[in-house]
């Protein structure tokens, strides 16, 4: 048997392996909401007639095929059923309007297409048609990879979202990661806590039995730290669900999603 | 007029409910941090174990189950993002609970624990609901330290 003997060199060589490997930084794994679930509730997701968000999604299609006060249709440009809608597209929000020189989440994207391309009334933010819309649409984008560009235009809002991310708030003085990033897969009472992404919005949520919007379950979180909320429509919303959507960056949509 | 006299009810209700509230509320002791403990119970108060009980389990209250475990409570849903509470005083003593209870970012001001007598006027855009309050009372503070105190005493079972 040889000793185990290193010149100088290979001794050095070594060292600066080890250094590379400690000094890389360990991106931890990113876990969709779908594992934190009971195997009765994945269940649920996985079947169309189980799964809630189906009907909104049929809803959303009634609502598509409506004619607009200038009758004029979705479909003539996104297609009979939205079959047009590119769904690489879709993964892409929120993304950067280059004439209204601010980020637009597919939220306003569709209030933007239903007031200026169909001459309708505004949707509200709380609308079911909206909430029913952007199910439809997301859906369109199933199993397509979350890419959320935040270079250029789109950092100051992306270094906004994560601020506010890492911000403490209400009577419970937590802030989002504390739950979200440090104690992941620990139990609070019953609930194993999730990386709080977002990857299957708009989703029927089985605590309150109905489908919400990412600003709705948002504003529920609010609720729950006793803190007054933000709008749905606010730029501090808007911000978060930037972050939100970046962080979870490489996780497929499962719209119409089942979470806790 | 059936209307009016509906609305005038609903409104006296609402204006009853303000006033039994204002009742309710107390003054947020001032209370004196040593070391990482509050020596003096707040408001000189002496905490009923038996209560401290009740409040630990009440998720609209203590809550200390949403992120504590204790093995002597038979509750099948019990955290386990904070530290096992059994036997606490073995490493902390009533003070330093006392502290840890109130406001433990004091303590560890990266902690996710809630300042459950954490002065308001510290708290980031608390709800117009909560405006002023605190988690709990000073009373409830110390009815949880005189249980958490207790459990060295009770070797087992829940605390009669």
């Amino acid at each position: 048997m040889k000793p185990f003997n290193l010149s100088l060199f290979q001794f050095l060589l070594l060292f600066i392996v080890c250094l590379l490997l400690i000094s890389s930084p360990l991106k931890a794994e990113l876990i969709s909401g779908y594992d934190f679930l009971s195997n009765q509730a994945k269940e649920m997701q996985n079947d169309d007639f189980q799964n809630p968000g189906y009907a909104m999604i049929e809803q959303g299609l009634t609502t598509y095929n409506r004619k607009g006060e200038n009758d004029k249709l979705c479909s003539q440009c996104h297609g009979e059923n939205g079959d047009k809608f590119i769904p690489e597209s879709i993964a892409q929000f929120p993304k950067f309007h280059k004439i209204l020189k601010r980020p637009v989440t597919l939220r306003d994207q569709i209030q933007l297409c239903w007031g200026k391309r169909l001459d309708n009334f505004p949707l509200l933010y709380d609308d079911t048609d909206l909430l029913a819309l952007e199910t439809m649409i997301r859906n369109k984008a199933y199993g397509e990879e979350v890419n959320v560009n935040i270079s250029g235009n789109m950092q100051p809002y992306y270094d906004a979202g994560k601020k506010f991310y890492l911000t403490r708030f209400g009577q419970m003085d937590m802030n989002c990661a504390q739950c979200h990033d440090i104690y992941t897969g620990k139990m609070l009472r019953g609930q194993k806590l999730s990386q709080g992404h977002t990857n299957g919005f708009p989703l029927f949520r089985l605590e309150s039995q109905k489908m919400v919007n990412l600003p709705q379950r948002l504003r529920e979180c609010f609720r729950s730290l006793r803190a007054e909320t933000f709008a749905q429509d606010s730029d501090e919303f808007r911000n978060l669900e930037i972050y939100l959507n970046a962080r979870g960056n490489g996780l497929k949509i499962e719209t119409p999603a089942i979470r806790y | 007029m059936i209307f009016k006299e509906k609305t005038f009810t609903l409104f006296s209700l609402i204006m009853l409910i303000f006033y039994i509230n204002n009742l309710a509320a107390e003054d947020i002791a001032r209370y004196e941090v040593t070391g990482n403990s509050i020596i003096k119970p707040l408001n000189d108060l002496t905490g009923k174990p038996e209560r401290g009980q009740e409040l630990f389990r009440d998720q609209n209250k203590g809550n200390c189950l949403a992120c504590h475990r204790l093995s002597t409570l038979n509750d099948s849903f019990q955290g386990n993002i904070g530290p096992l509470l059994d036997n606490v005083t073995l490493r902390l003593t009533e003070a330093q609970i006392r502290l840890r209870i109130a406001d433990m970012k004091q303590v560890n001001p990266y902690s996710i624990m809630p300042g459950f007598y954490r002065s308001p006027e510290r708290i980031n855009r608390i709800s117009p609901l909560y405006e002023g309050s605190t988690i709990l009372t000073a009373q409830e503070v110390e009815d949880i330290v005189s249980y958490l105190v207790s459990l060295n005493l009770k070797s087992s079972g829940e605390y009669k």
